[in-house]
Parts: structure tokens; C-alpha cells; sequence
């Protein structure tokens, strides 16, 4: 496989860290919103903090799907295999997230409902073939870069006429995301703790195009460079960032061109239009109640809708008292300041979203950086 | 009438015929079981005694005795490199011989599921006494249960193995010092993703074989030409980066690695990136880590690269004095960063 080691060059890396230490200026900070868990990872991952001047700072953002479900919607989960009996198929990551009652996934798994780890949705959709006396349910979360996929099912299993197959349609949109964020960030009364602009999603981005950005810097005023996942990426993102600020400068940028197009993937883009329209409003976990945030499936193809064809209660979960995934979530609080860090909240045993996938970014610090402290600082050992 | 001895006899259907419950059951069935299949490839000496129990000779008195055991209930139990059987010999003479012993005897017990082919269990057996011979340890007793179709997942092996090591060779996990070197035989990940490459949902072409392998050869070329080492360990489940911490853990002191410096197979490497792996974390079944002091390292890592389990061994990081007992390393990136136990089970990443 080509393309691993060549974005993750040192000596790369050495030469975009003195262009970004010849690019900042001394006696202010910089703010960064990193959108993506896939960028958290990258960060933590390789140490990327490390090689960037002080006064550089990566605020973690809410782009990571796991992270962002509310418990509800969990809550739902778990009921359509306990109560309706189902193959409920998802993706890993979704097994361990903290639900109602400090039931998870796995939990439900080891009391005996039928959850299994899937890798794609071809795997639930076999599933479904192998097992027709058996309903079996697709647990679909995730950003514009799952939905594809999602679609894809969708209109196969339509096209067979595979009727013990549906969807639980969690899927949710970015471009909403950063809006909401840039909105209650004129509720942040400090200056020096405002955002100065964003490192743009990358997977998503190669679905849906640099375009939908183009709105929310026109009208926030805040640049946004499109990254790709791998620390280079994340480096030479960040002095284009730098640059357009100590500029004055917002735009739309698109580092990680080896992908990206403005217009993203159109065939990607029609296969979703065909299957899923917006919904009126969604819950985020962190984000709280948004409009128009989220996909549902088209009644064209209700037959396959879970929410449609199961009766699903109306679950009232909230999450654990003192967990700071919602301020973290939209970069108010670092992982360090929440009380439960790393005291009961671990990733043996979380106790909110951002402590479950890798992608979150309480996952991110205790697996890479715990001892670090303060500004995920430079107190390195290694 | 000769029909009639001959069934009487119940000569063992291996071609064709499944494990049923009467294989446990204790009586003759049980009996044409152990001897048509695990007598005929396991024997020697002490199983041909055909007692519950092998009575086995004391050790010389410069010696002590090591005990270890280990159970194996891999999924798929034929895997590139090796299969459930091969593993259960090389696991469990690991655990022995990273003690510095010489392990000389395994017992097996096996936990067949009813519906369970003769076939394949004959084939396991085969591997086995292979491996046990190889390794130059004698299966000396065993045990064979059967449970209900949908009880078990084919096949799981227990082994225990005892070995000897001479009084004055002082090897453990407790033993790490600042300033050690800190060693590795080989490529890490190897088992763990060719398991993964044959796992039913998830099957990728891959030319990965399992590193599955008995050290004790190994082991004995290092213990005679480098007396000193302070630990052994082998990074099985969890991998390098468990292991590491457990390590730390158990000498109360830090571990700084070098992420260039760890052996990593390209195609595994490739296999973590789309799995959304790392590889620190996938299993081995033939890798080992030696801790011994930094002037060592050279002549450790010479013996190593002699033997064919060693060829791509490396010094991939140091011992030193933290309170935290943290492993940390400098990334491929340039940068630092914690390694972590594992926490769970490494579970795939979606985007």
C-alpha cells in the first residue's frame, strides 16, 4: 500500500514547523478548531502538538460521530434487540457507548440481545440474506462520508426486495455543526479563548466538496482549511490557517487537493438525494437541539425505515452528572478539566461519548497524552 | 461375524465422521478416540503408560521446576501459519521458556464440540505433534470433553507445560533497570492480522503468516551467550504496547521507544491502516521482548539475528527511571507520545 509513509515524513515535518514558527507572531495566541476525530487521532497519534510553537493551540471539535449521538438514540438501539428482537448490526465503535442506566451495546450483547460488529453495510445486508426469519436492523450513524454507504443498502436492499432489512437512520450533517458552533461562539464572552478558524473535515469534504463551507466563512468570518487525516496534513492545514490569519484573510482552502474537489463526490451526492431528505431537527450529544442537522430515509423508501416499522419509546437518557463531554464537544473545556477525567471516566469504562472512540478526544488523552497536562503541553517525555 | 468384531471394534471414521457425544462420554467410544487419534501421533514414553497421570523424573539438583499454562480457543482455528493446535504447543512453551527454562513436558486438555470433524481434529492433532517435537517437548498427559453442539466453537485447547531452569539464572518482569536495552526478535502484528485476514466478515488477500513459533531455541542461545539478560517476555495478546506496560509496571520504571525503530511488515502495516489498527496493539505468538543491560545489546542482538526466529531483531527503546511508569515513544513523526495499555478490545475505527 502506498501513500502511508510518505504524510508522515519528519523531515517534512521539521520544515513546516520552522515555517510555522517564522509565521506566528509573538504576544498573541492562535486558536485552531480541529473539526474531525480523524484529526484528534492524527494530533495525538503522532504528536503533532509537539513540533508547534507555543502559542499554537488545537481545540478539539465535535467531528466524531460516536461522540455526537445522544443517549436516546442508544437508548433506541438497544431497544429494537431487547424488546423487538432484531439483529441489530453497527459499527464498532457504537458498542461501548454509555447509554440510559449505564446499559451499553455490549452490555445488552452479554444479557443476550443480538448485536453484531459489522465492518460495512454489504456485511448487514448479508446478514439480512442469511437470516430471513430474522429482522435485521442497520444501526447507520455517522457524517456525510458513512451516509453513501448507508444509501448504497438502501436502494440494494429495495432493488432484492430484501424485506427483513431497515435502517436506523442516526446520520447527521457538518456543515450544520459549524455553524452551531461558530453561533454560540458569540455567546463566549473571552477574546483570547475565540476561535480563529478551523481545519475542515476531510472525509466528508471528499463527499460533499469545499462549497458548503463557502457560506459559513462569508458569514462568520472565520477561515477554514480543508485537511486531510495524516499529521503532515494536519501541519501544513494549520500554516495555511496561520497564514490566512495573520492576513486577515477567510476563506475556503483546500489542503488535502489530492481528494477534494469543490464539488465533492456528485455521484455519492445523488445516490443520498435519492434515499434521504433532511429532517426537521436532530439532537446532538454536546450540541444540543439543531434544525435541519440531520438526514431521514425518503418515504420512498419507508419499508426499509426502521423508525417506521418498529414503535420505538421515547427515551429521556441524559448524561452523567459532572461529564463535560458537552463543553468539550464544542471546545469550551479541555478533557483535563472535566472532574470524571480519568477518575471514574476512563476508556475501561466511560462514562461520556468522547471517552469511548479513539476519535474522541478524552480517548485521545488518556491514550496518548494523560501525564502531559495543562496545554497538552510540552511536557513530554518521550 | 467378523463384521460384527469389526464394528465391535469401531474403527474411528476419520474421513468423514463428526465428534459426538459419546466421545466424552467415558466408555468405548471415548477410548477408540484417544487411540486412533491422539495416541497414534502424540506418543512417547510417558502418554504410552496410558495412566490418568505421567510420573515424570526430578529435576537435577542445580534446577528448579517452571510451570505454566495457557488456553486456546482461536477463531479461525486454521489460520495462515499455523492453526489451533501449533498454538497451543508454541503458547504455552513460550510462557516456559520465558522463565530461561528448558520446557520438557505439556499436558493438553481439549474441549471438542459436539458436530466437530474427525478430519480437522485429526489434522490439529498432526500439528501438534509436530510442533511438540519441533519444540523438543513431550505431550506426556491429556484430557478430552465433549460438550453440546452450540456449546462450544469447535475446538478449544488447554496445555500446561513444565520445564526446568537452572537455580542462578534470574529472569523476570520485575527485573527492568534504568538505563536497560530494550529488544525485539522480529516484525510485530504478524498473527493478529493474518487471524484477521481469515476472519468470515472480514476476509482480505493477504500473503501474512502467523509468527506462531516456539522460542525456547531461541531463548537457550540467548540465556547461554548473554547471561545477564533481566527480562523475557513474549507479546502475545495486547501486543508490544501491553506487554510494555505490564513491564513497566512490574519494574516500576519508564519505557522510551523509538517508533522507527520497530520492526513492522509493510503489508501489516497496510492491513492496521485500512482495519484502523496499530500494530502495537495486534497480537504475536512467536515474538519476544529481551530487557537486558545497554552494553549487552550488541552481542544479544548478534545471537538473535543468528537464529531464523530472529533475523529482523532490533533495539527499539530504553529503560528509564519514571514515577509514572508510563511508555512512551518518539513517533515515526517526530513528536512524543504516550503508549497506552490497550483498553478493550481493539475495536475498527469507521472514518
Amino acid at each position: 500500500m502506498k501513500y502511508v509513509n510518505e504524510f508522515r515524513q519528519k523531515d517534512l515535518a521539521r520544515t513546516i514547523a520552522q515555517n510555522i514558527a517564522a509565521e506566528v507572531r509573538p504576544g498573541r495566541d492562535y486558536h485552531i478548531m480541529e473539526f474531525c476525530g480523524g484529526h484528534t487521532h492524527a494530533i495525538f497519534r503522532y504528536g503533532v502538538q509537539d513540533l508547534m510553537p507555543d502559542n499554537v493551540h488545537f481545540v478539539h471539535g465535535p467531528g466524531c460521530p460516536v461522540c455526537v449521538l445522544p443517549i436516546p438514540r442508544i437508548d433506541n438501539a438497544i431497544e429494537l434487540c431487547e424488546k423487538h428482537n432484531v439483529i441489530l448490526c453497527t459499527y464498532g465503535d457504537m458498542m461501548r457507548v454509555p447509554a440510559s442506566k449505564k446499559k451499553s451495546l455490549i452490555k445488552a450483547k452479554a444479557e443476550g440481545a443480538d448485536v453484531r460488529m459489522v465492518y460495512s453495510t454489504q456485511d448487514a445486508l448479508e446478514i439480512a440474506r442469511k437470516n430471513p426469519d430474522r429482522e435485521v436492523v442497520f444501526f447507520a450513524i455517522g457524517f456525510e462520508t458513512t451516509t453513501p454507504p448507508t444509501a448504497l443498502a438502501l436502494r440494494q436492499a429495495k432493488k432484492e426486495g430484501l424485506m427483513n432489512f431497515s435502517v436506523f437512520c442516526n446520520h447527521v450533517l457538518t456543515p450544520s455543526a459549524i455553524g452551531h458552533i461558530l453561533d454560540s461562539e458569540d455567546a463566549v464572552a473571552d477574546p483570547a479563548v475565540k476561535l480563529d478558524g478551523f481545519l475542515g473535515p476531510s472525509h466528508v469534504s471528499s463527499v460533499i466538496g469545499s462549497q458548503p463551507y463557502e457560506a459559513a466563512v462569508a458569514k462568520y468570518k472565520k477561515p477554514v482549511v480543508i485537511a486531510g487525516f495524516e499529521p503532515l496534513d494536519v501541519m501544513q492545514a494549520s500554516l495555511m490557517l496561520i497564514r490566512q490569519i495573520n492576513d486577515g484573510r477567510c476563506e475556503v482552502e483546500n489542503e488535502y487537493n489530492r481528494v477534494v474537489t469543490r464539488e465533492g463526490n456528485l455521484k455519492a451526492q445523488k445516490l443520498v438525494a435519492e434515499t434521504f431528505e433532511l429532517r426537521d431537527g436532530f439532537e446532538w450529544r454536546g450540541l444540543g437541539w439543531m434544525e435541519k442537522s440531520a438526514l431521514k430515509i425518503k418515504p420512498a423508501f419507508a419499508d426499509w425505515d426502521a423508525e417506521r416499522r418498529f414503535e420505538l419509546s421515547e427515551s429521556k437518557g441524559k448524561d452523567v452528572k459532572g461529564c463535560a463531554c458537552p463543553e468539550i464537544l464544542r471546545g469550551l473545556k479541555k478533557p483535563l478539566d472535566c472532574k470524571l477525567f480519568g477518575t471514574i471516566c476512563t476508556p475501561e469504562n466511560p462514562q461520556g461519548s468522547c471517552m469511548v472512540s479513539s476519535e474522541g478526544s478524552c480517548a485521545a488523552y488518556w491514550s496518548y497524552g494523560r501525564f502531559r497536562g495543562g496545554d497538552e503541553g510540552k511536557e513530554t517525555a518521550a | 461375524m467378523n463384521q460384527i468384531t469389526k464394528r465391535f471394534q469401531n474403527k474411528l471414521n476419520i474421513a468423514s465422521g463428526r465428534v459426538d457425544m459419546t466421545h466424552g462420554a467415558g466408555g468405548r467410544a471415548m477410548n477408540d478416540l484417544i487411540e486412533q487419534l491422539f495416541h497414534k501421533h502424540l506418543h512417547n514414553d510417558y502418554l504410552d503408560q496410558k495412566n490418568d497421570q505421567a510420573i515424570l523424573p526430578a529435576p537435577a539438583a542445580h534446577e528448579r521446576l517452571v510451570i505454566s499454562t495457557d488456553s486456546h480457543v482461536v477463531s479461525p482455528v486454521f489460520f495462515p501459519g499455523g492453526d489451533i493446535g501449533s498454538l497451543s504447543v508454541h503458547g504455552t512453551v513460550n510462557d516456559v521458556a520465558m522463565s530461561g527454562a528448558r520446557p520438557l513436558y505439556l499436558s493438553a486438555g481439549f474441549i471438542l464440540e459436539e458436530g466437530f470433524p474427525l478430519a480437522d481434529l485429526e489434522k490439529i492433532v498432526i500439528s501438534m505433534a509436530k510442533a511438540a517435537r519441533d519444540a523438543g517437548v513431550a505431550i506426556v498427559t491429556g484430557d478430552t470433553k465433549v460438550v453440546e453442539k452450540g456449546k462450544g466453537d469447535g475446538v478449544f485447547i488447554s496445555t500446561t507445560g513444565v520445564g526446568v531452569v537452572p537455580n542462578d539464572l534470574d529472569i523476570s518482569g520485575a527485573n527492568a533497570k534504568a538505563g536497560d536495552a530494550v529488544l525485539v526478535n522480529g516484525t510485530i502484528g504478524d498473527h493478529g492480522v493474518a487471524i484477521m485476514s481469515h476472519r468470515e466478515n472480514l476476509a482480505f488477500e493477504t500473503e501474512i503468516v502467523s509468527d506462531s513459533a516456539a522460542l525456547n531455541g531461541l531463548i537457550a542461545d540467548m540465556v547461554a551467550a548473554v547471561p545477564d539478560i533481566h527480562v523475557l517476555r513474549d507479546p502475545t495478546r495486547g501486543g508490544l504496547a501491553s506487554t510494555l506496560n505490564e513491564i513497566a509496571q512490574q519494574s516500576q520504571v519508564g519505557i522510551k521507544l523509538r517508533e522507527d525503530d520497530i520492526p513492522v511488515r509493510a503489508d501489516v502495516q497496510a492491513a492496521c491502516e485500512f482495519l484502523g489498527l496499530d500494530a502495537l496493539y495486534v497480537a504475536n505468538e512467536g515474538k519476544v521482548i529481551v530487557i537486558c543491560p545497554q552494553e549487552q545489546a550488541d552481542a544479544a542482538l548478534k545471537v538473535m539475528r543468528a537464529h531464523p526466529l530472529g533475523k529482523e531483531a532490533a533495539q527499539i527503546g530504553v529503560v528509564h527511571d519514571d514515577k509514572d511508569h508510563f511508555v512512551t515513544m518518539e513517533t515515526v513523526f517526530g513528536g512524543g507520545r504516550i503508549v497506552d495499555w490497550l483498553n478493550g478490545e481493539q475495536l475498527p475505527r469507521i472514518c
